[in-house]
């Protein structure tokens, strides 16, 4: 039974479009991530995410709206207690330390399939509805919309935040809307390759980008285009070799990128350099 | 005589419980290039907040062009001090001189002609085509801020700020860097506010020094602000200056002068 049996059911169906939508939201968000030195937070909201699903799990029967809630909440605290990037660091840890505490505590009131759990921490990708579809689908259009329309002055801000902020560029306001973004997205992502795994969606393949151009434009395209490769070529691979979850292919993939990118890459960068010749006598006031 | 371009009056800062400067009266004309000397923590910056419109007075009056200073005031470029970015930042020279074109604008980067051309223009004015497409990452020091410099003018500011332009660069960029602004000033008229530790590399180009200690300032040409007298007034202990050559050196026989102009350079901002 290889990949074309499994692809004429529903619930394949929908795990591939799933995994694409949340690829496309976790490439597009990746190069901020990184150029805002900000994948603790990433780790940290989508951890918390846990202890969110939990609770919304207790509450409501409803793991997802849990984690949003959860994840929201932490953005507005990240937001709040760490504004300069020196405390940003510790203020995560702590809160990721506390909210993950509670999380275990919260766990153990929670007396339904332990698998319901384990799938919030390493995803689980296959039972997915079409409301579901549909609202992962809203998120992900809702997410593109947002960093389309900020995305000059997010960038702007996020590489010279001195500049930005003296050309009038509200660099306060746009970190707390890039974190919601970052929140609502990473808790989409957290769904298919779980809370644990995030990291290899939202910012592996922008790593892996960012070694082979020095366009950000570019970047994010290329961002996208290996996070989608990854999260539904590792669903592929998954209906092939149905031992193995398909979240580990997924990170698997994406970790191959990057390797791929590390090896490449410096050969990029010489090349590009060496084209742009002369720049020593310009420096001497000569050019 | 036209009115100034830049001008403060009665200018007063407060952080809390401590005044950085008060009662300050500064006005510059076109073409003017005011040298901001003083140690650490004494609000040299934080006067270009003000006349960036990022920092509110807390008395006195301030206007730039005639009118309140206000962030996003096309009227102004501003120089930062160079900074380290980390290698694989995917942000090209180019791209960071397009931030001084729409950078504050809401929406995608979208290709554009006239914009690219602007940017161009820019690149080759202050000598930087041949390193436009390279991550900024892997610049120098002085290749960054002849693109600092491109970003800033590109808006056709009035008025040019510098913040330590020069800090952690070697010699030859800083003669560069400091050619390129006073080109500026003598071209299109532009006063430069020019915020530096040292104040040899730009002595040449300097009409006035503002002076800033604790809280007190003076202000005047090199000549009638670089003496010992004036020096230990404002300092509040005894300092010698010394002139070697075309080089002021600032000794004192107390090691409490936080910053010295000349005597030898504090990059305790460098990265």
């Amino acid at each position: 039974m290889g990949i074309g049996f499994y692809l004429q059911f529903p619930f394949a169906q929908h795990a591939l479009e799933a995994a694409f939508l949340v690829a496309v939201s976790c490439g597009l968000i990746g190069p901020f991530v990184i150029t805002r030195t900000m994948s603790f937070a990433v780790h940290g909201t989508s951890e918390l995410a846990f202890t969110g699903a939990v609770a919304g799990l207790l509450i409501a029967n409803n793991p997802l709206a849990g984690a949003l809630v959860g994840a929201l909440i932490v953005a507005t605290l990240i937001g709040l207690l760490g504004q300069r990037a020196s405390e940003r660091d510790s203020t995560i840890g702590v809160i990721l330390a506390a909210g993950l505490g509670l999380g275990v505590f919260l766990l153990g009131y929670y007396h339904g399939y332990a698998s319901e759990a384990l799938n919030i921490l390493f995803g689980n990708i296959f039972g997915i509805s079409s409301s579901q579809i549909l609202l992962l689908g809203l998120i992900a259009i809702a997410v593109a919309a947002v960093l389309t329309l900020i995305w000059r002055p997010l960038l702007f801000a996020s590489v010279d935040p001195d500049v930005a902020r003296a050309r009038g560029v509200r660099t306060g306001l746009l970190g707390i809307v890039f974190l919601f973004v970052l929140a609502v997205t990473v808790t989409e992502a957290a769904q298919i390759v779980g809370t644990l795994l995030v990291l290899s969606l939202a910012i592996t393949p922008a790593a892996a980008a960012q070694r082979l151009s020095p366009n950000p434009f570019l970047v994010t395209v290329l961002s996208i285009a290996m996070a989608v490769i990854a999260a539904d070529g590792g669903l592929l691979l998954s209906f092939q070799f149905a031992t193995v979850k398909p979240s580990v292919l997924i990170v698997a993939i994406s970790f191959a990128f990057y390797v791929a990118a590390r090896l490449v890459g410096p050969a990029v960068a010489s090349r590009r350099r060496r084209r742009s010749a002369g720049p020593k006598m310009a420096e001497l006031g000569l050019g | 005589m036209t009115a100034p371009l830049v001008e403060l009056r009665g200018a007063t800062v407060r952080m809390g419980t401590r005044t950085l400067w008060s009662e300050l009266d500064l006005a510059l004309s076109e073409g003017e290039f005011l040298a901001v000397l003083g140690p650490n923590g004494t609000g040299k910056t934080t006067l270009l907040k003000v006349l960036l419109g990022l920092v509110p007075l807390s008395a006195g009056t301030v206007r730039v062009k005639g009118a309140p200073p206000h962030a996003g005031n096309p009227e102004v470029g501003y120089v930062p001090q160079q900074q380290a970015f980390d290698r694989t930042l995917p942000i090209r020279g180019r791209d960071l001189v397009r931030f001084g074109v729409d950078g504050h604008r809401w929406g995608l980067p979208f290709h554009n002609r006239a914009t690219r051309r602007l940017v161009d223009a820019s690149l080759e004015a202050v000598g930087a085509t041949d390193y436009a497409d390279a991550p900024v990452g892997l610049l120098s020091g002085g290749e960054q801020q002849r693109l600092r410099i491109a970003q800033a003018l590109l808006g056709d500011p009035t008025v040019l700020l510098c913040d330590e332009p020069l800090l952690a660069l070697d010699m030859a960029s800083q003669r560069a860097v400091t050619r390129l602004i006073d080109e500026r000033r003598r071209e299109a008229g532009s006063p430069v506010v020019f915020v530096t530790h040292e104040v040899n590399p730009v002595l040449p180009y300097v009409d006035r020094i503002l002076y800033l200690v604790r809280g007190r300032w003076a202000i005047g040409t090199p000549a009638e602000i670089l003496t010992s007298e004036r020096l230990s007034a404002l300092y509040g202990i005894e300092v010698d200056v010394v002139k070697v050559r075309d080089r002021y050196l600032v000794v004192s026989a107390e090691d409490e002068l936080p910053t010295e102009p000349g005597a030898h350079a504090h990059h305790d901002h460098a990265h």
